[in-house]
């Protein structure tokens, strides 16, 4: 899924559109100038126009209304909760989707084919679906429900629930980044280091791991921005306790309801305009690395 | 973990022969086959299983029994009507916008080519709030279509699959895009010379190749909306029999505690989207064996 957002995606937009052959036909200019207008105007209605909204929105009591919302002791609460709750989410996946896909790649098994599926899975899964699963899990009455509480450990209504949810709904993003840049590699560097008397830990290091330098930092870009926003999951299993279990995202909720309209816009302008300036990062870091190459 | 580390080093060394002979593995060990199922078993599988377990504890009737409530069944054609809507506009809309971007030369165009993925870096509870502000009954633009044209947009479907489209927009133009570089213009080219129309070369000689990828762009936004919270909740409203999509409905279950309405929800969303991811799959790899 997802995967426009890739490098093939990306890359996709150069001169090979224009090389082809000949200009079009003249009696097509007015075609053209219509459907680039279509375009723009669906562009501007259904994207634009709501993205400065927001900006209006959230400036409706000046510079200093955002200010005062975001200095608020349960906002900054809720973005040190979301900050820690990302970082956990990015640095287990940074292992853990590594190995998957690298094993997906690498290795031959029995199931494969089954196991290659299910990673897409939390593309299917509704969010709230992700939370509920969690409870049905660790809940009071879950499956997991008398070990947990026979030895006091909260998952559901805590941070450690959330996290779990996170990391269910971000699942895919590594792997799926990672897995055409494994397969484009090869295995060849791979053996020759090997042959050159490399262990399996040296090769992976010094061979494998440069190699999958941009697809890991998008792959984990795509993770951070993701759990940044994430929302359902995390308001079924945590249940947005103010100052507790309330992520930036859950503060937003809460907001809009006790009609705290420039805290919610501020918060919602700061988390979205956040994960944007990440993606974009990215995104002309890499463009800037190409070109220095 | 013990074992299953154990486990994996036996069986990693095992695949590792049979891939490469005797010759010892590249790569080596970051990690078998077994530590990266026992990663996933224990993030996705398992929740997977207690969630179908739950629901088909009464079985498939108990599960058909629950769906059949009226409110429950209003929430599912809810959820089903607006994504379908939302794909027949994203499939047309991202295929004219596919098309703009490559064949055409304008000014901006670089701009909405880097517009175009923004909804997929934006968190969707920010989606709604933006649409909100917008379009809500208490702001300008909002309140002009209400009084103005009768129309309401937030707090009522048509809201829903304004915030479907936001989201899904790049799924169809990401499919299109990279089909309708790499295709020959010659083909159109000819088409023009033997006098055939603008529409009659789109149709006849540029649309049939992609059609293949504009149905998994299509299958693929359909997916992501079944599941769809975040932007949906916010500008729903969440009327019951009105405004009140599935996923919404899951989460008044889970309130409520009704274990078996939630889950039997939630197993049906879940079969529905998957079946779309799974069509995905095969149209990709009927493409890779050269299909089209």
């Amino acid at each position: 899924m997802k995967r426009g957002s890739g490098p093939a995606g990306r890359a996709s937009n150069g001169p090979a559109g224009r090389a082809s052959n000949g200009p079009a036909p003249q009696r097509s200019v007015w075609v053209r100038r219509l459907l680039i207008a279509i375009v723009m105007g669906y562009i501007a209605v259904l994207i634009l126009a709501p993205l400065a909204g927001l900006v209006v929105g959230a400036f409706a009591d000046g510079i200093s209304g955002i200010f005062r919302a975001l200095t608020q002791p349960d906002v900054l609460a809720a973005f040190r909760l979301t900050l820690f709750i990302s970082l956990i989410t990015v640095v287990v996946h940074g292992v853990g989707g590594t190995m998957v896909a690298w094993v997906m790649v690498r290795q031959q098994f029995r199931g494969k084919a089954i196991i290659n599926g299910l990673i897409d899975m939390p593309f299917a899964v509704s969010p709230v679906v992700v939370g509920y699963m969690l409870l049905l899990l660790f809940g009071r009455n879950g499956v997991l429900g008398p070990v947990l509480n026979a030895r006091n450990i909260k998952v559901v209504f805590a941070v450690p629930g959330m996290i779990l949810a996170t990391l269910f709904v971000t699942l895919p993003f590594m792997i799926r980044e990672l897995i055409p840049v494994l397969e484009a590699f090869g295995i060849q560097q791979e053996q020759a280091a090997a042959t050159l008397g490399a262990s399996g830990w040296q090769t992976f290091r010094r061979v494998t791991l440069p190699a999958l330098r941009w697809g890991m930092i998008y792959g984990l870009t795509l993770t951070l921005a993701r759990a940044l926003g994430e929302f359902g999951a995390v308001l079924v299993v945590g249940g947005g306790v103010k100052g507790r279990t309330e992520t930036a995202t859950l503060y937003i909720f809460r907001a809009l309801d006790e009609r705290q309209y420039v805290g919610a816009f501020s918060v919602a302008l700061v988390l979205g305009m956040f994960s944007l300036l990440l993606v974009v990062g990215a995104d002309l870091w890499r463009q800037r690395e190409e070109k220095k190459a | 973990m013990t074992v299953s580390s154990l486990d994996k080093r036996r069986s990693g060394v095992r695949a590792h022969r049979r891939q490469y002979g005797g010759v010892r593995p590249p790569g080596g060990n970051p990690g078998g086959p077994a530590a990266a199922l026992s990663y996933l078993t224990i993030l996705l599988i398992i929740p997977l299983l207690v969630i179908l377990h739950d629901g088909l504890s009464e079985g498939l009737i108990g599960l058909f029994e629950q769906i059949s409530r009226p409110i429950a069944w209003s929430a599912l054609k809810l959820t089903l009507w607006t994504s379908a809507v939302m794909v027949v506009i994203n499939t047309i809309m991202g295929t004219l916008t596919a098309y703009v971007l490559v064949r055409y030369e304008f000014p901006g165009r670089s701009w909405v080519n880097a517009i175009v993925d923004l909804p997929l870096a934006i968190p969707t509870l920010v989606t709604g709030v933006m649409l909100v502000v917008l379009y809500g009954p208490q702001q300008a633009l909002g309140a002009w279509f209400k009084d103005t044209l009768g129309w309401r947009i937030i707090f009522a479907p048509p809201g829903i699959v304004l915030a479907l489209l936001f989201i899904t927009f790049p799924f169809v133009v990401r499919a299109v895009q990279p089909v309708l570089l790499d295709l020959d213009r010659a083909q159109e080219d000819a088409a023009a010379t033997l006098g055939a129309t603008s529409w009659t070369i789109f149709r006849r000689v540029t649309l049939p190749p992609l059609i293949l990828p504009l149905t998994s762009g299509a299958l693929l936004s359909f997916a992501s909306a079944i599941g769809e919270f975040g932007a949906i909740v916010i500008v729903a409203g969440n009327i019951p029999f009105y405004s009140q999509t599935a996923a919404v409905y899951v989460l008044g279950e889970v309130e409520s505690e009704n274990r078996l309405g939630a889950s039997a929800m939630s197993i049906v969303m879940m079969g529905i989207a998957f079946s779309a991811i799974a069509l995905v799959a095969l149209i990709q790899r009927y493409r890779r064996k050269g299909g089209a």
